[in-house]
């Protein structure tokens, strides 16, 4: 199951991450067996809808995860060839911000209310390349004009609360990027926005990325970002990883009916004026990760579900150059 | 930042007027007669003592004794004790350092409890450290200072002799050695004070830590790769202060009260022991000028939160 294209070119390699998680009523396999790969200055975008194991999949690369309750139960994060999962506390704080940069979903909470924006972004400055406070203020002004926010002299003096919720963002995005990582994860960073701002954040996000070159991996659940965004994608599903994909090939042939059923429920309104279409949704919820059913996890939401389905798990196999699916059909 | 605390302190003239109206009509509709010991004074004839009571005004109507006593007051009269025939303000002036001491320093010894066992308990929950922390601080504020205090004084100075258990004002000695008695007599009530307030703090600072230790800020500080110990003491404990800060300020009332209460057992000559025995007396004046500072206390206390509460929260501006 090694990722074979590339080899050391990859930056990041999620090779069978098992992540549980103990509860009261026993482990949630929030992540159960993960293979994601990004090489140097690509996007992959992650797919799936809430609670298929996404965010945890991200937190658990930068080690954010409350452990315990959470626990690494099994696979590997290699981190340029270095596998991150023995890592310690001090080995992972190096890596955080100055390597692997991050942006969560929720704008309005993720910044401290009682620090100026300044001061914030100029914390990790002053901790990974050792500015001064002067210094890094001064960097954390031209991280603000990076990321648009206009009149950034004045504005890094500002607190969180004084900013909107897409301008909130793009301080996060600042932040995140502010110490020069290698690789971007963006947690679903427009979800809690409305539509206009989404689009903003996106295309500053690309612009980002046609910029400083960073790798990105975006987390998201709406396929219309993915197919803005993207050059490759993977789609999970109760964690797993159902389908991946280049961009266009998963568009244009997606193999496994959860991704058919995702595509399809996209609102298209060019359709929905000409045809009056229902939008088409895909039938129940994501199954409990507590104990879930022997074989394919989406067997019991699946339109062509077999016999075969409930009884073995349909391992990832490679239909296309790239293109892998678990699914028998 | 002065323009704000300048308007309110004048906020706060209305709301002390008010005050000292409660107080003073409570005080008047009491029962009791500060000239009860006359009464019974078969030296004093009944007249006497009728003229006295007019010649002081303790006849008139409570509007034109209120004015009476607000006038004089502006003037900085405070009246005189019945009982001992000294000023007023010389009397609370005498007892306040005292009790600002005492009460002082056992509050900051509270704080000096809670904040860091909180903190720690909260980092840890369900841990060995937070359980026994727990258990204490139930114990701790389950006790009344009454009861702690008579058990300290039965441990501390009938067993082992350590500490004195009256509070003396003369302490024939100078120098490091008068020090060394005034803490030795100061420990206890400080400490009896202090260990109650603390404990009820410790769980309040603890489920504080607790409330802003899960927000998604917490977790972008980690995810700069601060160290833990960082991301501790400058994003989440600024925060969890703010709650804390409130309840503190809000407590100083009922610290005042239980201070009385400390007083008393320790014959701490404080306000709170000058208030029992103005109150034991009915000597009104000294109640009415005791409860008053109390209440212009009580007002500087709730001040001094909001000014800190804005300084820790920049969300609250001086307006």
């Amino acid at each position: 199951m090694k990722h074979t294209n590339g080899g050391d070119s990859r930056l990041l390699e999620i090779d069978g991450l098992k992540v549980h998680f103990r509860t009261d009523d026993g482990w949630v396999r929030a992540v159960d067996g993960v293979d994601i790969g990004i090489g140097r200055g690509e996007t992959v975008c992650v797919v799936g809808e809430s609670g298929c194991g996404k965010t945890v999949t991200a937190m658990t690369v930068m080690k954010l995860i409350a452990m315990p309750p959470g626990k690494i139960v099994a696979g590997q994060i290699r981190w340029q060839g270095r596998d991150l999962v023995p890592l310690d506390a001090e080995g992972m704080r190096a890596i955080r911000a100055k390597e692997i940069g991050i942006v969560f979903q929720e704008p309005m909470t993720s910044l401290n209310p009682v620090y100026t924006v300044g001061e914030q972004i100029a914390e990790s400055l002053r901790l990974h390349e050792g500015l001064s406070k002067r210094a890094a203020i001064e960097r954390a002004v031209e991280m603000l004009k990076l990321v648009h926010i206009p009149n950034p002299q004045r504005r890094v003096h500002d607190y969180p609360h004084q900013f909107s919720g897409g301008m909130r963002q793009r301080v996060m995005i600042a932040m995140a990027l502010a110490c020069g990582p290698k690789l971007l994860i963006a947690d679903e960073p427009t979800t809690a926005l409305d539509v206009t701002i989404q689009a903003q954040i996106l295309d500053l996000l690309n612009e980002m990325k046609d910029r400083l070159g960073m790798a990105v991996m975006l987390i998201t659940h709406a396929m219309g970002v993915v197919a803005e965004t993207a050059q490759r994608v993977v789609v999970m599903y109760a964690g797993k990883v159902v389908e991946e994909a280049p961009v266009i090939e998963l568009f244009g042939n997606p193999r496994h009916p959860y991704t058919q059923g995702l595509i399809r429920s996209i609102p298209r309104l060019d359709l929905a004026a000409v045809k009056k279409e229902r939008l088409e949704a895909i039938p129940g919820t994501v199954p409990s990760l507590l104990n879930p059913p022997p074989g394919c996890r989406f067997a019991a939401r699946c339109r062509y579900a077999m016999a075969q389905c409930t009884e073995a798990e349909p391992p990832l196999r490679e239909v296309a150059p790239g293109h892998k699916v678990a699914c028998v059909l | 930042m002065t323009q704000y605390v300048i308007r309110r302190l004048l906020i706060a003239i209305p709301s002390l007027l008010g005050i000292s109206v409660i107080l003073f009509t409570v005080l008047a509709l009491a029962p009791g007669d500060p000239f009860e010991e006359l009464a019974t004074n078969p030296a004093i004839p009944p007249e006497v003592r009728l003229q006295l009571r007019a010649s002081l005004g303790l006849d008139d109507p409570i509007h034109v004794r209120y004015i009476a006593w607000l006038t004089s007051m502006l003037r900085g009269e405070w009246g005189y004790s019945f009982v001992s025939r000294i000023n007023v303000d010389q009397l609370i002036l005498q007892r306040l350092p005292t009790t600002l001491i005492v009460i002082g320093t056992s509050q900051v010894v509270a704080l000096l409890i809670a904040l860091p066992v909180g903190v720690l308990a909260a980092t840890r929950p369900y841990s060995l450290f937070d359980k026994i922390a727990n258990t204490l601080a139930f114990i701790g504020f389950s006790l009344p200072t009454f009861f702690t205090g008579l058990l300290f004084i039965l441990f501390f100075s009938i067993y082992l002799d350590w500490l004195p258990f009256v509070y003396r004002t003369q302490i024939e000695a100078t120098g490091w050695r008068w020090f060394w008695e005034q803490v030795k007599q100061t420990i206890m009530p400080v400490m009896v004070l202090g260990l109650f307030q603390g404990a009820a703090w410790t769980r309040f600072v603890r489920s504080a830590v607790l409330d802003v230790i899960r927000l998604d800020y917490v977790t972008t500080a980690r995810s700069k790769g601060l160290p833990e110990r960082t991301v501790i003491t400058k994003h989440v404990v600024r925060n969890a202060l703010i709650p804390v800060v409130t309840l503190v300020a809000l407590q100083m009332p009922v610290v005042f009260g239980g201070a009385i209460v400390t007083e008393q057992i320790f014959r701490v000559p404080g306000i709170g022991s000058l208030l029992i025995t103005a109150i034991l007396s009915n000597d009104t004046p000294v109640i009415m000028a005791v409860t008053f500072v109390f209440a212009c206390l009580v007002v500087f206390f709730n001040l001094l939160a909001d000014v800190i509460y804005g300084w820790l929260d920049p969300r609250i501006s001086y307006r």
